[in-house]
């Protein structure tokens, strides 16, 4: 078996038998990236050198029986909003083209304490504002089954190198569904966890009550080794999480016989499109004969938390891309005076998504206004909170399809920003809550296009969130890959 | 409704230049996104506290101890302009 198909966890074994080495494992995970980067464009950069230099300090450190734990020598790739010391970051925009950070993001800094090689950095939408990658000022990132549609998004890059096995993991970073819609669409697994839990020091912030960065990878499994790595207090983030982590593995072998879950019967009806809600519905029915009692619950705030999302999302936004104002970093336009400048470098920098929202959020926060939109969408927030918290008295876990279809093709939904923005209806609810959240992949559709399947659990839930999806991945065995994956696929 | 916007002013207090048709353009837009997101303003919500914030916290500043920061030299040379240990900009007031 090729080791760019294995799992992080079979890839970890085999490299400690002796089977191959880390830097065999590199060699892999580039061989199919050049097998496949031409036509999905999901990497914005590969750290050659620095990628190779970790490989070798990998080997070299097993071979002095120095062993750092389940990423060791594992090729992760990166999503472009976390920096990375001496490595071009953009944000997928042009107002950070040719920006070097001097400094690595807490998590690159424990993906790399904890020996994993930091093969590149991918795509994403500008600011990670969207749900295709359509946005980035790089070009489009391409679906691996099927090129003609989008990857999703805004992690579309970490979730298609992850789907082909250009990537063994990656991280991605997850707004309103940013993780779990890409992992979604491309067939594999993303988690966003609970708010606090992962630092965001160095994550270019978008909207930072609602961001967290989080795994996206092949395995359930998996994507417990990545968060164990990534997850705990930080004191260069002043919202970190200061309690005791949540112990995600501890329950993962024990199904889901007795367990309550409840399926939303706001998100399960209208809009879900049939392949989805039948892949959906065959999951449950299989979770039911696994033992868990299946019961239906209301969240009747949720039809408004879209409309609050995209009040909060873009007034956060609006205050932190201030920041990007030609002084410090990134290109300038020049003008006779300090507003000329700006107001030049900015109208260059920004695509037309992160314009548009930046214009919302200063709009729904200007003097006039803020009460009836900004105020009124934090109230509304509060009421999506209490709901889940109804909900969770009743069930221990929720579940919803993660995407109401499955990946759409390239252009189509481009220039209808709202119908772009309802597609994230299943996932904004929990960022908005701050309650963690995965998309495990149950299958493909009639057209060969994967469908996800999501489970939201209560505020550090992750052991019981992921113990679900563990028996959701058992259950629905799939483990597909693309064709493009295959070299016959890409001959 | 429709729903009053002065995108003139909203670009100038963003500090994004835009040409008057580019103008028009984001505020049809936004006319239709708020008047979808105005639809909050339909749920009852009297006596309901705000939440900024998804955790109960206050501030969690850590111990008041000088550590190392970035190194000047590196943080400047991603500037686009400076001089010496500044960053340079245009002027900032009129004469």
């Amino acid at each position: 078996m090729d080791p760019a198909d294995l799992s992080i966890a079979e890839a970890g074994a085999r490299l400690r038998s002796g089977d191959f080495t880390a830097v065999d494992l590199l060699a892999a995970v580039r061989r199919r990236a050049s097998m496949t980067e031409a036509i999905l464009h999901a990497y914005l950069t590969i750290d050659a050198d620095g990628a190779t230099a970790a490989a070798e300090a990998a080997d070299a450190a097993l071979s002095r029986g120095e062993d750092r734990g389940l990423l060791h020598g594992i090729p992760i790739a990166v999503k472009d909003n976390m920096v990375t010391r001496g490595v071009e970051t953009t944000c997928s925009s042009r107002i950070l083209s040719g920006y070097v950070p001097p400094y690595d993001a807490t998590v690159v800094e424990r993906l790399k304490a904890g020996g994993a090689v930091i093969v590149g950095k991918t795509n994403l939408d500008e600011f990670a504002m969207g749900s295709s990658t359509e946005n980035s000022a790089y070009g489009t990132s391409r679906n691996p089954w099927d090129p003609d549609r989008v990857p999703g998004g805004s992690s579309g890059g970490s979730a298609a190198v992850v789907a082909v096995g250009s990537a063994l993991g990656a991280l991605g970073s997850d707004t309103g569904g940013s993780i779990r819609q890409p992992a979604s669409l491309c067939g594999v697994v993303g988690m966003k966890p609970t708010y606090g839990l992962v630092s965001r020091y160095g994550l270019i912030a978008f909207a930072s009550s609602l961001d967290q960065i989080g795994p996206i990878t092949r395995t359930v499994g998996d994507s417990v080794i990545v968060f164990e790595a990534i997850a705990g207090h930080d004191p260069s983030d002043a919202t970190s999480y200061r309690g005791d982590l949540p112990d995600a593995r501890a329950d993962l072998e024990k199904g889901v016989k007795g367990l309550r879950i409840g399926i939303v019967r706001e998100l399960s009806g209208d809009g879900i499109q049939p392949g989805v809600a039948a892949a959906f519905q065959e999951t449950l029915d299989r979770l039911r004969d696994a033992g868990a009692e299946v019961r239906e619950v209301s969240l009747p705030s949720t039809e408004y938390a879209l409309s609050a999302y995209y009040l909060i999302a873009p007034a956060e936004c609006s205050a932190n891309l201030a920041r990007f104002d030609g002084v410090r970093y990134g290109p300038r336009i020049d003008g006779a005076s300090v507003e000329e400048m700006m107001s030049a470098t900015r109208r260059d920098g920004f695509g037309p998504e992160v314009t548009r929202r930046i214009l919302l959020g200063t709009y729904a926060l200007s003097a006039g206004y803020f009460d009836a939109f900004y105020g009124q969408a934090q109230k509304v927030r509060t009421l999506v909170s209490e709901d889940f918290k109804e909900a969770y008295a009743e069930v221990d876990v929720l579940v919803t399809p993660t995407s109401p279809t499955t990946a759409f093709a390239v252009g189509e939904r481009a220039d209808d920003p709202l119908a772009m923005y309802l597609s994230d209806i299943c996932t904004i609810p929990s960022n908005l809550s701050g309650d963690p959240a995965i998309s495990v992949p149950v299958g493909l559709d009639d057209d060969g296009l994967p469908v996800g399947f999501q489970v939201l659990a209560p505020a550090l839930g992750e052991g019981v969130m992921f113990r679900v999806a563990a028996e959701v991945e058992r259950l629905s065995g799939f483990d597909g890959r693309p064709a493009l994956a295959s070299s016959e696929g890409a001959a | 409704m429709p729903i009053d916007i002065d995108i003139a002013k909203v670009a100038r207090l963003a500090r994004i230049g835009l040409t008057a048709e580019e103008l028009s353009h984001y505020e049809e837009q936004l006319q239709v996104i708020l008047e979808h997101a105005a639809r909050v303003q339909a749920l009852p919500t009297d006596g309901v506290a705000p939440t900024a914030h998804p955790l109960p916290m206050v501030n969690a500043f850590r111990a008041d101890e000088v550590e190392p920061t970035l190194d000047r030299d590196e943080v400047l040379a991603q500037a686009p302009d400076t001089d010496g240990p500044y960053f340079r900009v245009p002027p900032f007031l009129d004469e």
